[in-house]
């Protein structure tokens, strides 16, 4: 049985960038660790965990279930207090959550009693109070036609199915034009078929806007198809960044090419091979 | 048409007629009359059936009166005196009817008697407004207020004043826990500071409410020539019947869905966005059932509170015909249970109605 | 002749207007010993089809057959390994696998029983654990309870309905060797229904799509042929299962295409800057230079 060479491969993968990359850092991590206190002593989930994304680069990040990659996005996004260590966005420290990181959930977390329009309205209002009425239905139905639902914008949240829902979800984070777009496990509640559905979606939304992305997942690969770059994370506790790979497929992506093109399955075999050890 | 029936029924909770509808279009005939067999008729069976178990109980209870009526006369007056006191019952004078459980047909003619009675006040009070209306207009003039009719209340309005009553208590009921328990729920500190006090006053009898309500308005309310019997009464029934809601109200505010939080957090909604936009929504259902609970809750100790206070309502009705002893009081009795429980049953219907349309998952409601 | 064989069958649920047809034209047949996958998805009928050869449902239309008999109700010989576990929370492991133990072997002594409940916890490595409640034990313990359970049974046949899909990557890739390990001691006929393409690789002999519903039917089938045991890091540099991975994927987005939601009218994005709330001032409108300075403050 032909054995992976994993030098060969990050060789590979590298082999189609520039040296330098330009582009600025969106996303600035340094030093950061979270603590939990426990009753028997602080249980440290991260620690000395580094980590920068240029602007407009699409990361994403896998590990088991419990190695503290959702506590990291949660971070990122102000909803979890930090530790130690700082998180820069755009050159600035950030203080709690905010509109300019926007996170797509693992649930959909709409909001029942609204409409699909009217869950996405209620984030346009907060960051474009300045924009007439008519801009801001515009910018929702934009989005909402962008992801698939131009024919579902006053159904309620509750009769749309759970990929539907999550269109609305994932609308709803780009209509606030974030700075940076945390997607946390976000199809890891759909079946494959609607989860490579929503991977497309996703990325054609993305791809006019070139939102920096932080994409969490267990899967291989939505994690390959999604990113520029997959960063492997250690179980926890003191879980780090163990390894990254650069993913150098052009964009916009087809699954087809991507599923057909000779390096994928060393890719996907690195990627197994970090998780299963 | 047939679609918007079901729905309609199965709204107001008489979904056991569905079958009954589709019977009547012909669809699936022999699936839909075993259906309607099973949810239409087997209930009727079982009110049947019960009718006949209280009839004989009735019976037998009435005989075992009659017996020892006639035992005693025999005892104390010797054997013409029973004879006489036989003769007596038979012949249904209301002198020595036996006095016990009622017998359906009983009940019912009561029914009609109370009816009809009502009828005849309802008259009264028509020949009376007649009479008085040419007064009533000069005293209006003059600033004065108008003579009002002040004879005997009837069944009805009875039970009019007995609801007049029961709502207001909701009302306030409603109007005190639910902001009371959206400040609470907001605040984990509040909560736990105000847990006991809630804790301590749910359990507390009725009647002491009540005590304490007189108490209070009895001083507040001296010298104002206001209602006094029916404010201590709705009073105490919003007491008694607000936890329910407080509860309810406080546990759905404290417990939004944490994903709701954290999109409000990224949103950056400000304290009132927050409150109206995700927590009272997200908490209605919560806040409903509580409602619900509540009203119920104030029908069943509207009856106590009111037959305590002597003030007018079906509680009194009660109260008085249990004193009165006439023939038919038993018979009247149980009228009004059956109107209280009925009542009570269209009040609860009405509230899970409103339930189902503020709750997200239609389903979900009893 | 099959083991269990589908013709035909057809299934819908409700009447008039709310009817939907769930399966329609399920034809299947599965040998002896031999370990089938179906890759179906979210609201295709899956729980439907298990639920006809369970014996809880039966067909509007066809016929469902077990060893060329039509099957009358659920039986000892189809064993069910559900998604959520259902296992009893008040009962011990042991005691949870002695129901089904209890049903089968009605006539034996205690010790008997006591013996094969022992074998059959050993048999999914719960010996550690077999005094404690559900409640205690993870997720994978709990549907290693409900595989033996279903083992424990005897069954000719078993049956699981996305049984490893409520678990993490780690402890459904220890399990599926598990599963396939005990298959391969008695090679009891298994019916599994999974979304996962790769689990179907690794376990079953042969992988057919069920396309998504209403009107869900069975697609082509894709045989897998690889020497067993199968280990994911190993099998993903073999050649044929590239290939093979890639149909059955390409297949199922073919599937996803026709399903796929059309887009409209385009709308045009108004040309706003965003601004962080909490700057707002009362009674004025807030201009975007508002957003600018909070940024300083």
């Amino acid at each position: 049985m032909e054995v992976l060479d994993k030098e060969l491969v990050q060789k590979k993968s590298k082999a189609s960038l520039p040296e330098i990359d330009t582009r600025p850092d969106m996303l600035k991590i340094e030093d950061l660790a979270k603590v939990y206190p426990t009753p028997k002593g602080d249980y440290t989930v991260l620690s000395d965990l580094q980590l920068s994304v240029k602007q407009s680069e699409f990361i994403s990040i896998i590990g088991h279930s419990g190695c503290g990659k959702s506590t990291l996005l949660t971070m990122i996004a102000g909803l979890n207090d930090i530790s130690a260590g700082k998180i820069k966005v755009d050159g600035e420290q950030i203080h709690g959550a905010g509109p300019d990181r926007a996170v797509v959930f693992q649930s959909p977390s709409l909001f029942p009693w609204l409409t699909a329009l009217e869950n996405v309205l209620i984030g346009v209002k907060q960051v474009f109070p300045h924009g007439s009425k008519q801009e801001k239905l515009d910018i929702c139905k934009y989005y909402l036609d962008k992801v698939g639902l131009g024919n579902d914008f006053n159904k309620k949240a509750l009769e749309l199915s759970q990929g539907m829902q999550q269109r609305v979800g994932i609308a709803r984070a780009f209509a606030l034009k974030p700075k940076v777009l945390l997607l946390d496990e976000p199809f890891g509640m759909l079946d494959s078929l609607t989860r490579g559905e929503l991977q497309d979606v996703l990325l054609e939304v993305w791809q006019k806007e070139k939102i920096t992305a932080i994409a969490i997942t267990h899967d291989v690969d939505e994690s390959i198809f999604l990113a520029d770059r997959v960063i492997m994370m250690t179980s926890g506790p003191f879980a780090k960044i163990g390894d990254e790979l650069v993913i150098p497929y052009e964009r916009p992506r087809v699954r087809k090419e991507i599923l057909e093109h000779p390096d994928y399955y060393d890719y996907r075999g690195y990627l197994m091979n970090f998780l299963n050890h | 048409m047939k679609d918007s029936i079901i729905k309609v029924l199965r709204l107001i909770g008489l979904g056991f007629l569905e079958p009954l509808v589709r019977l009547c279009v012909g669809e699936q005939p022999q699936k839909n009359a075993v259906l309607f067999v099973k949810k239409a008729i087997f209930p009727l069976v079982s009110i049947l059936t019960f009718l006949v178990i209280w009839g004989m109980g009735a019976q037998s209870l009435y005989d075992k009166d009659a017996n020892a009526r006639i035992e005693k006369a025999r005892s104390e007056q010797g054997e013409a005196a029973a004879v006489e006191m036989q003769k007596c019952i038979e012949s249904g004078d209301v002198s020595c009817q036996p006095n016990t459980l009622p017998s359906p047909a009983k009940v019912w003619a009561a029914y009609k008697t109370l009816l009809a009675d009502h009828w005849t006040i309802s008259e009264k009070k028509e020949e009376f407004a007649k009479k008085t209306a040419k007064i009533n207009a000069k005293r209006a003039e003059k600033g004065e207020a108008p003579i009002k009719y002040t004879g005997r209340p009837s069944f009805v309005d009875q039970i009019q004043t007995s609801l007049k009553t029961v709502f207001a208590g909701f009302l306030l009921a409603a109007l005190i826990a639910i902001p009371v328990g959206i400040i609470i729920g907001l605040s984990t500190t509040l909560r736990t500071s105000i847990n006991w006090f809630i804790q301590i006053l749910k359990p507390v009898s009725p009647v002491v409410w009540l005590l304490l309500v007189f108490m209070i308005v009895k001083t507040l309310l001296s010298e104002s020539d206001s209602d006094k019997s029916f404010m201590i009464s709705f009073i105490s029934v919003g007491l008694c019947a607000m936890w329910a809601t407080l509860v309810n109200t406080s546990m759905g505010v404290a417990t939004v869905d944490k994903d709701f939080v954290n999109v409000a957090k990224v949103l950056k909604l400000n304290v009132f966005q927050n409150i109206f936009k995700v927590v009272l929504p997200s908490s209605l259902p919560m806040i409903f059932t509580g409602l619900r609970i509540t009203l119920s809750v104030a029908w069943m100790v509207l009856i106590a509170i009111e037959l305590l206070a002597q003030s007018p309502g079906l509680g009194s009705f009660v109260w008085e015909e249990f004193q009165n002893g006439a023939n038919d009081s038993n018979a009247k009795i149980i009228v009004a249970m059956f109107v209280i429980g009925m009542i009570g049953f269209g009040l609860d219907r009405i509230m899970a109605t409103i339930q189902k349309f503020m709750s997200f998952n239609k389903a979900d409601v009893a | 002749m099959a083991f269990l064989e589908l013709r035909n069958v057809s299934k819908s649920y409700g009447t008039g207007k709310d009817k939907v047809e769930v399966l329609k034209n399920i034809n299947l047949s599965v040998e002896e010993g031999e370990f089938l996958a179906i890759v179906g998805f979210t609201g295709s009928g899956k729980t439907t089809l298990i639920n006809l050869i369970n014996g809880l449902h039966f067909p509007d239309e066809g016929e469902v057959l077990l060893n060329g008999k039509p099957i009358t109700g659920p039986g000892p010989d189809r064993g069910v390994v559900f998604q959520n576990y259902s296992l009893l929370p008040w009962l011990t492991v042991y005691s949870n696998v002695k129901l089904a133990i209890d049903e089968v072997m009605k006539s034996a002594s205690k010790k008997e029983k006591d013996a094969q409940i022992r074998k059959y916890v050993e048999m999914v490595n719960l010996t550690h654990a077999i005094d404690k409640r559900p409640a205690e034990l993870s997720g994978g313990m709990r549907q290693r309870v409900s595989v033996a359970r279903a083992l424990a049974m005897n069954p000719k046949m078993l049956l699981m309905d996305e049984p490893l899909s409520a678990l993490d990557a780690l402890t459904r890739g220890t399990l599926q060797e598990e599963i396939v390990k005990i298959w391969g001691e008695d090679k009891k006929t298994c019916l599994l229904i999974t979304n996962d393409v790769d689990e179907g690789i690794i376990m079953a002999d042969r992988i057919i799509p069920l396309t998504p519903g209403p009107n869900a039917t069975l697609g082509p089938e894709f045989k897998v042929d690889f020497a067993r045991p199968r280990v994911i890091t190993e099998i993903n540099q073999d050649p044929n299962y590239k290939k093979l991975r890639t149909k059955i994927v390409e297949y199922l987005i073919e599937l996803g295409e026709n399903r796929k939601a059309e887009q409209h009218a385009e709308y045009t994005l108004p040309d706003l800057k965003p601004v962080m709330p909490g700057w707002i001032k009362w009674g004025k409108k807030p201009s975007e230079t508002d957003y600018e300075r909070s940024k300083h403050i």
